[in-house]
């Protein structure tokens, strides 16, 4: 019962973010989503991934985005194309966009047709444990562990090296 | 409805109604604690000593007009308040503020004095936290006007700044009582060393103290890092175009937060309601008297010390308390490592 309430928050805010002309409003339904995400992590007794969700999602990357949406200032997204030409037909970004969605719906097709692969069961029991993620975070998965943060890191280098340029 | 389940009931109205007046009382404690360390009186003519000071002020606020400027977002400026107070109010339900008790017997099975004992308690706290700054943020911006939004910008800067060292210095603690729980934290402060020292954390974590509570001045928005709401250079930042219920419940909110940072200070760094003295069940005792102590810091550093410039402020939080505190918490788990072992 409660998954249905969290899913379809979930899925009707997801929709309405690209629906909507004001990106504050679109960042703000974006937030509520991860929320509901969060709630669909809490009934998989999963509690450190649902308040990691809150935490790192929705306290922090999305607050970062509405400072960036606050700084511009944009009240209403510009619409560079006509709105009446076809999105398959309009140039650049848009042209890519729509390819990707349409790779993006027909993997989509492929995962839910194809009846799932076996899930991989997760040793030692309950996944709630903080312990038990900290644990196998550091032993089986500790190379993607650190190839992860290598790659945070060089993003971080990357974006002091921009921020250092505009001087 | 079991006798337990109506006691825990009864006890999150209770925890609800208690915040809700600690604002009363923070308000009243702060302008007489203000006017004691400027030498005046404060308030003195509403009821005996001017306590009734905050029911005025309540019934004033309830009286006046709740003004919404023409160009504001509607929906977002009325949401903004009710953001920043929900946040406040839910932060708190994950605190214990006493050990396990019975009521005198009332009960069969004894409860703890706790609204939800969550096993990652610690995190809850900080995620809900983080969810206050959209408070802040969106009244700023909602209200359309140029103070609100510097307001609101300065306010998202600064707390995703001392988020940080907030989290590694809670971190510290984490490490030395190797666990999430706030009740395990507690429970784990209990006795003393060498017979009169407490146990507490502050004696292991003396630094990650001082750098939760600077973060802890931060993320609360009070003097001096009171830049989203600094009078001199924006009227009054984000709520510039509040007034009336609206506005007091972005006042409300901020004392509410002080209560929750001083009582999770309490219950991470001092003790929580471990004390000597009295017994466990009138624990809760000694857990308000650390809290009020620690209150009574948070007005006396308002009073006392001027406000920050704001490149000082950032300066400050990510070249001084982040190494700071990301070094305390590296001492802090070789040290657990060694001694553990």
């Amino acid at each position: 019962m409660l998954f249905y309430v969290f899913a379809s928050i979930a899925v009707v805010a997801s929709l309405l973010v690209i629906a909507q002309r004001n990106p504050i409003h679109s960042v703000l339904l974006l937030v509520a989503s991860f929320g509901a995400l969060s709630g669909l992590y809490v009934l998989l007794d999963a509690p450190f991934v649902a308040v990691i969700q809150i935490i790192v999602y929705a306290g922090a990357i999305m607050v970062l985005f509405l400072f960036v949406v606050m700084l511009l200032n944009a009240p209403v997204e510009d619409t560079e194309y006509d709105q009446k030409v076809h999105p398959l037909l309009r140039q650049g970004p848009t042209r890519f966009g729509v390819l990707l969605a349409v790779a993006l719906v027909a993997e989509l097709f492929w995962a839910l047709t194809k009846g799932g692969g076996e899930s991989g069961a997760f040793a030692g029991g309950a996944v709630s444990s903080v312990r038990t993620i900290g644990r196998s975070l550091f032993t089986n998965y500790s190379f993607a562990f650190e190839v992860t943060s290598i790659l945070i890191l060089v993003a971080m280098v990357g974006a002091v090296v921009l921020a250092r340029q505009e001087r | 409805m079991t006798p337990v389940l109506i006691a825990q009931l009864l006890l999150t109205f209770f925890v609800f109604f208690m915040l809700l007046n600690s604002a009363a009382v923070m308000v009243y404690a702060e302008r007489k604690v203000a006017a004691f360390l400027q030498q005046r009186i404060g308030p003195s003519l509403v009821g005996p000593k001017g306590m009734l000071q905050p029911m005025a002020d309540i019934v004033k606020l309830l009286f006046k007009e709740d003004l919404r400027p023409a160009a504001a977002d509607k929906f977002l400026f009325v949401l903004a308040p009710v953001v920043s107070a929900t946040a406040a109010f839910a932060a708190f339900a994950v605190v214990p503020f006493g050990a396990e008790t019975t009521f005198f017997g009332l009960l069969d099975e004894p409860i703890k004095l706790q609204v939800a004992d969550v096993n990652v308690a610690v995190l809850v706290i900080f995620a809900v936290a983080s969810m206050g700054v959209y408070g802040i943020v969106l009244a700023g911006w909602s209200s359309n006007s140029k103070y609100s939004l510097l307001g609101g910008l300065r306010s998202s800067a600064q707390m995703i700044s001392y988020e940080l060292s907030y989290g590694l210095a809670l971190a510290g603690v984490l490490v030395v009582a190797n666990s999430m729980s706030l009740t395990e934290i507690v429970d784990g402060q209990s006795g003393t060393w060498l017979g009169f020292i407490p146990r507490w954390f502050v004696f292991l974590q003396p630094v990650g103290f001082l750098i939760y509570m600077t973060a802890g001045l931060a993320e609360t928005n009070r003097a001096p890092f009171d830049f989203p709401e600094a009078e001199q250079e924006l009227v009054a930042g984000y709520h510039t175009e509040y007034s009336s219920m609206a506005f007091a419940m972005f006042f409300m909110a901020e004392y509410i937060n002080m209560v929750t940072v001083s009582a999770v200070a309490t219950d991470l760094f001092l003790g929580g309601w471990h004390g000597p003295f009295l017994p466990e069940s009138l624990g809760w005792i000694w857990f308000l008297l650390k809290v009020s102590a620690i209150l009574f810091c948070y007005i006396w550093v308002r009073w006392t010390l001027p406000r920050y410039r704001y490149d000082q402020l950032m300066r400050f939080g990510w070249k001084v308390l982040l190494p700071v505190a990301a070094v305390n918490l590296m001492v802090t788990a070789a040290g657990v490592l060694y001694f553990a072992r």
